[in-house]
């Protein structure tokens, strides 16, 4: 029982943690072409996310390898249930991080356009998707004992795409954020004002999410049961109103905490409220599947939790340090003299 | 063809394309890490170029193998739904494991590596590509000891309806993971020998910058030469493994029909599947199926008469690849002796022919690598978990013959471009050499001893 839990928190931190991290390379990724008005412009933005995105993306590896060991019933059937938009995101994901590598290592209009398509695409379509996936879990999936009743668009219904918005939204602040606090000069200043303009339209969405949510979800069961839960989403709707406060005054990084706090509150709002289930059946709740009827056995449990307690803490070390040693700003020579790194 | 078989055909291609990158990757991390603690140690700049060089190259297929092995992650979710909840619970914890202890290793420091020349001080720098080599080895150890549950389940107990763990050091300490991570860690190191030394041979033979590229051929020749000797004898204690543990794979192998002990080994032997008996048997030695298979001349090796047909894998392709990596194992030895030979008496630019040899010997061992794992997976037919669980009841049940059509398609196409980058990006820069002069922030910062 304790050990269920215990994997249903890592769960949500693991996906947190991604969405977090992974949240603004997606952003970056999508403000490149845009953001970036020039070959630097677009070399600095690539820069503040090229030496962590690698390690970001491993949470995401992480939160699907757990799910396998801690939950492999729901990772058997959420895979083989959303295959369609697994494989759009999987995809989207092999774009991107070839982009980020390949870009600078060929030459032409051609070339280039292509990779910042890839960029665009390869970080655009999986904020959405995993938002789409996730709103369709809030909701739970049509499913019982004959399996799956949906297709790729049903995933597309108005609770799913407001869900990726949402998540889409969360990335590009996120992003402008990142790269403002990364940057100088005028990229810096258009970044930090760019984030401040969509914010308005971030905060929009999340007001009609969570209001939303009450209509097509049952996540707020859980509030209304122990009303003390009530503090996460709190947190996230404060959080997403400091993000406004700190870079309205220009303090970036006290911004760039308050946007990582939302989208970690955001997502255990979800996580929350969807306890004991991973998947919820929209059918009939006899067919959730929960922590309890898809786990793995005790035992398994126990040794994953010793290797998560050893390793964890040390990953978390590591990568902390690798963001204290890549803390500085890229700066415009940095990408024109340097050039290449190889 | 129905979803299962165009999801087998899915995960062959996939895993097979994985598998182009994960070799290299896996032995020239270790070199380009020795290469980058030369120059540390002796401050010569040779090994600084010799580093960034390599390293380039490096990057550009590494790069590959980590978005491809995101793939295989979520394939065993998608397509191998029935198997991943029958196996889960036990085949699960080292995937966990090796995202975990490997990939969050091996991602972090390569970016550390890749951005961190004037940010950290030269000896870190060094040590984060070191750590990048450990990584790639230690996930390639865990994704094996998974793959060696596969061919040898151990330390479980069938219970609710699936396969539970029930021992984990059981299956950590799998003889049949564990032998199989040698013999395939160490064939990456040969493909990276290779690598290095049939595009080190491209240039000496241009007579282009001939100091560094001898001396890049000098490591990898060393480092082939002992990695393939290796691969042979750890291929050989893996044989005994798979002998154990998969008798009708043994069988299919070599082609052995009849239950016998004392079996012969045939040294031309062909199949004739129809008729459960071989067309040809030439130059038997006598007792040399027992000894190989078993390291016991007496042993006795069961036939493939002996297993139901539904029970023998395809017997052709098994034969053929096993033979095929065999052979090819033997002439890496070969030419690494030889290579070791000529370096050491310096007569690498005297002997062009030789150079060609190596240069076109660069895709072998890619080759070997990929006939051993066809060798291994379809010698392991018709079971997903050998003894346990076939691979016809793993498929999901819910995705159809026209989904999965459309995820190869579309993996076809993505892979195919894919490689042509790689290729043009790979060749691009090997042709072009390491660089004259390297960029003054880098040299400067870097001769200070580095710092922030």
């Amino acid at each position: 029982m304790i050990f269920h839990i215990i994997w249903f928190i890592l769960w949500g931190v693991l996906w947190a943690v991604f969405f977090m991290l992974e949240g603004f390379d997606f952003g970056a990724g999508i403000l490149h072409s845009f953001l970036g008005r020039n070959e630097t412009e677009k070399g600095m933005i690539r820069r503040a996310i090229g030496p962590v995105w690698d390690g970001n993306e491993v949470w995401l590896i992480t939160a699907g390898g757990a799910t396998f060991a801690a939950f492999p019933t729901t990772y058997a059937l959420m895979f083989s249930y959303l295959y369609s938009a697994l494989l759009l995101i999987l995809f989207a994901l092999i774009f991107r991080g070839v982009a980020v590598e390949f870009r600078q290592k060929g030459q032409g209009a051609v070339w280039k356009k292509g990779w910042d398509t890839a960029l665009f695409l390869g970080s655009f379509l999986p904020a959405l998707l995993f938002g789409v996936a996730f709103g369709n879990i809030f909701q739970g999936l049509p499913m019982d004992a004959e399996g799956y009743h949906g297709t790729l668009f049903t995933l597309l219904n108005t609770y799913g795409l407001l869900t990726g918005l949402l998540f889409v939204l969360l990335f590009i602040v996120h992003g402008a954020i990142w790269i403002a606090l990364k940057t100088e000069g005028d990229l810096n200043r258009r970044a930090s004002q760019f984030a401040g303009t969509v914010w308005f339209l971030l905060l929009a969405i999340a007001v009609v999410f969570l209001i939303y949510t009450k209509f097509a979800t049952n996540l707020y069961a859980n509030y209304f049961e122990n009303i003390i839960w009530f503090i996460v989403p709190v947190i996230a709707v404060l959080s997403l109103l400091a993000i406004k406060v700190f870079a309205g005054k220009g303090q970036m990084l006290k911004a760039f905490f308050s946007s990582c706090l939302t989208i970690v509150t955001v997502t255990f709002t979800g996580v929350v409220g969807l306890y004991p289930n991973l998947i919820p059946s929209s059918i009939d709740p006899a067919y959730n599947l929960t922590i309890f009827n898809s786990s793995s056995s005790v035992y398994t449990l126990k040794i994953m939790t010793v290797v998560a307690l050893i390793f964890v803490p040390v990953v978390i070390g590591y990568q902390i340090w690798t963001y204290k040693v890549f803390r500085h700003k890229v700066t415009a020579a940095e990408i024109t003299e340097e050039g290449e790194t190889y | 063809m129905d979803a299962l078989a165009l999801s087998r055909l899915q995960f062959a291609v996939t895993a097979a394309f994985h598998f182009i990158f994960v070799p290299l990757t896996l032995g020239l991390s270790i070199l380009v890490a020795y290469m980058e603690t030369r120059y540390v140690r002796t401050n010569d700049e040779m090994y600084l170029r010799m580093t960034k060089f390599w390293g380039r190259l490096f990057l550009i297929n590494f790069a590959l193998g980590v978005v491809t092995g995101i793939t295989m992650e979520f394939q065993f979710g998608m397509n191998w739904a029935e198997y991943s909840k029958y196996v889960g619970d036990i085949f699960g914890a080292p995937l966990a494991i090796e995202a975990t202890v490997a990939f969050f290793l091996e991602s972090t420091f390569i970016g550390l590596w890749l951005f961190g020349w004037n940010k950290v001080t030269k000896k870190v720098h060094a040590i984060s590509i070191w750590l990048v080599a450990i990584a790639t080895n230690l996930s390639a150890l865990w994704i094996l000891l998974a793959n060696g549950w596969m061919q040898k389940p151990v330390g479980y107990v069938l219970r609710n309806g699936r396969a539970e763990m029930v021992d984990f050091m059981a299956m950590a300490t799998n003889p049949y993971g564990w032998s199989k991570f040698f013999h395939t860690v160490l064939s990456g190191y040969v493909v990276a020998a290779f690598f290095v030394m049939g595009i080190a041979a491209y240039h000496i033979l241009r007579k282009s910058d001939t100091d560094f590229f001898k001396r890049s051929f000098k490591m990898a020749a060393s480092f082939g030469l002992i990695s393939s000797l290796s691969v042979f004898i750890t291929g050989d204690f893996h044989a005994v493994e798979v002998s154990k543990a998969q008798p009708t794979k043994l069988a299919a192998m070599e082609s052995h029909w009849e239950t016998q002990e004392g079996a012969p080994y045939y040294l031309i032997v062909f199949p004739d599947v129809q008729n459960e008996k071989n067309s040809i048997e030439m130059l038997g030695i006598p007792k040399g199926l027992s000894l190989l298979a078993f390291h016991n001349g007496n042993a006795e090796v069961k036939g493939l008469r002996d297993f139901p047909k539904d029970e023998r894998p395809p017997v052709l392709p098994v034969f053929l690849s096993f033979r095929a990596m065999a052979a090819m194992g033997m002439l890496f030895m070969l030419l690494t002796f030889l290579g070791w030979i000529l370096e050491r008496k310096d007569r690498l630019e005297h002997s062009p022919m030789f150079l060609k040899i190596m240069l076109y010997s660069l895709p072998l061992p890619y080759l070997a690598g990929q006939v051993g794992w066809i060798f291994a997976e379809v010698g392991r037919q018709p079971w997903i978990v050998y003894g346990l669980l076939k691979t016809s009841d793993a498929v999901s049940k819910s995705i159809t013959a026209g989904q999965v059509f459309m995820s190869l398609a579309g993996f076809t196409l993505v892979y195919g471009l894919l490689a042509l980058v790689d290729i043009y990006l790979l060749a691009k820069y090997a042709r072009k050499g390491p660089d004259s002069n390297l960029s003054p922030i880098i040299k400067t910062t870097t001769m200070a001893g580095g710092g922030r």
